[in-house]
């Protein structure tokens, strides 16, 4: 992965502005006795993109909550334009022109896309809107991110993820933003709509708004980042050009360990091959067409292409949740009809889903992890009506030892474990159904590089237990990384299945935008 | 056509409750032994007004996710109050009608506060400052009685123009003068924001507890008018609990049959008026087709659950049954 040059434009104006246009000296952040943020000095500047990296609970959240005005440091001072500045809300914030687009979409489902995008400060006068203002205001942002196809009137409920990130973004530019903050921004696009909010970034960097990039995706920073900071354990532990260290030097700062092997080895297969689950001409609705694909017992086989194209469809009906299903599903040998989850983990099926949001469909954020842990499986441990918490627990401390989830005790609230631990309970809680295929749909979305590389590993050690798997991931390298075979999706139907060396990035685009076979050696060269 | 689309979409609630009122009432009309008369119309208009205005307050704090328990005792209590202030002198009838309103306002700011800086669910802050507010209606009036000014009362309660009834006019002026301002202002746009992703609405800048003291300010001066237009109408206070109850519940009801959603974001007061001009016009109906008045409240009931199950209609017709949950 190399640096892209500097726009002489963009050089110009870093060049007209070196001195910093927001500075943070000695901030610090206590969460009760946990130091989030421990005396940190960091400063970007306009027209200029800063990336943030950093592994979850780095602190990394914590400053651009500061940043944001979400939450007040305890201590230090922060220069905005070289005047001292102190934020006690988001609106604060945006008054002086910081906006942040978060993770955790920042819009209001019920509101239209246009009332959306002109939230808190529509046009109009003495306090009422100006309706045909606020339209063209929406259609004109929504042109600039490439989305002049949303209509404005939508309520955006009935939008994909990926169109409210977009949507999302539009919002944030309609502001006059002079330092944007984009924290994982694209962890929910992929193809097309990343693209679209490179080409931005880029129009907006030259414009001389300065940019704090929070991704988890190294090649994305490579691609688009002038500076550098990495964060460890409440501290800047390095800020740097982009450039001036290589991926596995900056892994290290971040973890102290080395990126080579992130990904464990994969396994020679000998054996014959023993279907463990058996997908044939499945249908459903105009999202999934004609879908047949098998996966081995002990296999990883990945799910590609670009964002919407069925991937999630499929998983929502293997599992019994969508209605009118048509195709065979064979588990074993056998054929099995799936009407609900319920049915998904008996015995009899024994298929399991990581679902895509694990805050809203995977766990029950107040709850335990012990609750959360025992919940899809929870009959198992009934004995003359009530709970064995005996061997309840049993099992539950098997499951946290083998994951190594990070929690003071199973008693503690999932809500307040980091995204990395979180994941591995929602995992932990499926495994302890004993199911024997799993669905895991993007199972390292935002999560750190170390946790992710925890994943991966018991990925592959689930698999050579016999353990069937199907891994929806919109991470190229992950597909590379961890897949025995890759299917691509394209339009609701497998475009093309990959295997052993032929499971690249070139491969993988070319199939994701359906091209031809003739033309995939030179969109494979385009897409790097 | 898009435009034609996206309209039905976000509006069929309101517009269905609208088509279910004029049936039920053009039943009524040509089935009723009364007919159309110009005095049946002012009297069905008049029970249909006030329950139309409780519900109007109910539905500003239903789309901030919250519900008005006490809707029904701001109603009563500013019943007993215009029933003591508003008389006397042309002067003193303005004078009391401008305190009544602001008693009603400054009730349902009351909740507000303690909603907004309480953080308190609203369900029980307004339980509790239900009773309060009952309790001072019953300090004013112990026992039915009190005076109004009876010429207006008479003006309000009739019609103009020989067959329009007075007391619609006035619905029309409440809507004008309050609904469709809230609709079109900012701070309007912030309480759907504020009911339907709390959360997304602080992050975005909006100014959530001003949004939601507004909504809980102007529902306690809908309730106000109500209780001053129920005053024109009976010519006196009424401090009954039950009375005060029976509306709040009504009101709740009115504003479901009428497509707000209980989970906040999503309606508006327009579905809630005709959501309340259906539940007043049942009994009506019976009458009509001389059934005890005691079916009423069954009637009434099995409108309700026909309104929610519209609603649910739609689970049948999913093909992911995750989205029921969304």
């Amino acid at each position: 992965m190399s640096m892209t040059p500097i726009d002489t434009n963009a050089r110009r104006i870093r060049e007209l502005s070196q001195a910093p246009f927001l500075q943070l000296s000695g901030i610090s952040k206590r969460y009760g006795g946990v130091t989030a943020l421990n005396s940190v000095n960091f400063a970007c500047r306009r027209g200029a993109v800063h990336a943030v990296l950093g592994e979850n609970g780095a602190g990394k959240s914590t400053l651009i909550k500061i940043i944001t005005g979400v939450v007040r440091p305890d201590d230090g001072h922060m220069l905005l334009d070289g005047q001292a500045v102190s934020f006690a809300t988001p609106a604060d914030a945006m008054r002086n022109g910081i906006v942040g687009i978060f993770q955790e979409l920042s819009l209001i489902p019920d509101l239209s896309v246009e009332a959306n995008i002109c939230l808190t400060s529509p046009p109009g006068q003495l306090g009422f809107i100006n309706f045909a203002a606020q339209r063209r205001f929406a259609k004109n942002l929504l042109d600039r991110v490439g989305c002049g196809d949303i209509h404005p009137g939508e309520l955006v409920r009935n939008l994909s993820l990926s169109r409210k990130q977009m949507v999302e973004i539009a919002k944030a530019l309609g502001r006059r933003a002079r330092l944007i903050v984009l924290d994982e921004a694209t962890s929910a696009l992929t193809g097309e709509d990343v693209k679209k909010v490179y080409s931005l970034i880029e129009r907006l960097r030259n414009e001389g708004v300065a940019i704090l990039y929070i991704s988890h995706r190294m090649h994305e920073i490579a691609h688009l980042a002038d500076e550098c900071s990495v964060f460890r354990n409440g501290q800047n532990v390095a800020t740097f050009a982009n450039g001036e260290h290589t991926d596995s030097e900056i892994v290290r700062m971040m973890i102290g360990r080395d990126f080579k092997h992130v990904f464990p080895e994969k396994p020679v297969r000998t054996k014959a091959p023993r279907p463990a689950l058996e997908i044939e001409h499945l249908s459903w609705a105009d999202r999934i067409k004609d879908v047949s694909l098998s996966v081995d017992a002990g296999e990883i086989v990945g799910l590609g292409g670009l964002d919407g194209q069925g991937q999630r469809e499929l998983f929502l009906a293997l599992f019994g949740v969508l209605r009118g299903v048509t195709g065979t599903v064979r588990v074993n040998g056998a054929s099995v009809t799936v009407s609900s989850p319920r049915k998904a983990k008996s015995k009899a099926v024994g298929i399991a889903l990581v679902p895509e949001d694990r805050k809203t469909e995977g766990l029950i954020l107040p709850m335990t992890v012990r609750d959360n842990m025992s919940l899809a499986s929870i009959g198992r441990y009934v004995q003359r009506l009530m709970i064995d918490r005996a061997s309840e627990n049993a099992e539950i401390g098997r499951q946290v030892e083998r994951m190594s989830i990070k929690a003071a005790n199973t008693d503690v609230v999932v809500g307040t474990l980091s995204g990395g631990n979180q994941q591995k309970v929602l995992i932990g809680k499926w495994l302890m159904t004993g199911a024997r295929i799993l669905l895991l749909n993007d199972p390292t979305r935002g999560i750190d590089v170390g946790t992710k590389q925890e994943i991966y590993a018991l990925m592959r050690k689930l698999a050579d237990e016999g353990t069937a798997i199907l891994f929806y991931s919109t991470d190229y390298d992950e597909l590379i990384g961890c897949c025995d075979r890759v299917a691509i999706f394209y339009d609701g139907a497998v475009r093309r299945e990959l295997d052993g060396d032929n499971i690249v990035e070139h491969n993988i685009v070319a199939a994701s935008l359906a091209l031809d076979a003739a033309a995939h050696s030179d969109e494979g060269k385009a897409a790097k | 056509m898009t435009n034609v689309r996206i309209w039905l979409a976000q509006n069929y609630a309101p517009i269905l409750a609208g088509l279910v009122f004029a049936a039920m009432f053009a039943t009524y009309a040509t089935k009723g032994s009364a007919g159309w008369q110009v005095a049946v119309l002012d009297t069905a208009a008049n029970k249909a007004v006030a329950l139309a205005l409780i519900s109007m307050a109910q539905t500003l704090v239903i789309i901030t996710r919250g519900v008005d328990l006490s809707a029904g005792m701001i109603f009563i209590m500013t019943n007993c109050i215009a029933s003591a202030l508003v008389t006397g002198t042309p002067g003193d009838v303005a004078l009391g009608i401008c305190g009544v309103l602001l008693a009603g306002a400054l009730a349902g700011l009351c909740n507000g506060l303690l909603v907004v800086f309480g953080r308190l669910p609203s369900i029980i802050v307004t339980l509790a400052t239900g009773s309060i507010y009952s309790g001072i209606a019953l300090a004013i009036r112990p026992t039915p009685g009190g005076s109004i000014d009876e010429d207006l009362a008479d003006f309000l309660t009739s019609h103009l123009f020989g067959a329009i009834p007075t007391s619609l006019v006035l619905l029309l002026a409440v809507v004008l003068l309050v609904w469709v301002p809230f609709r079109m202002s900012v701070v309007g746009r912030h309480c759907y924001a504020a009911g339907s992703a709390e959360s997304a609405a602080y992050m975005s800048g909006v100014s959530v507890s001003r949004a939601k003291l507004v909504a809980y300010t102007l529902s306690g001066l809908l309730s106000g008018i109500a209780g001053l237009f129920v005053t024109f109408v009976t010519y006196s206070g009424d401090a009954g609990a039950t009375i005060g109850g029976a509306y709040t519940l009504n009101s709740i009801a009115a504003v479901v049959i009428g497509g707000t959603s209980l989970y906040g974001g999503a309606g508006g007061a327009i579905g809630s008026i005709f959501g309340a001009f259906t539940l007043r016009t049942i009994d009506d109906l019976l009458l009509a087709f001389g059934l005890p008045p005691l079916w009423q409240p069954l009637f009434q009931g099995i409108v309700l659950l026909g309104a929610v199950s519209l609603g649910a209609v739609r689970i049948f017709r999913l093909r992911n049954r995750m989205e029921v949950f969304q």
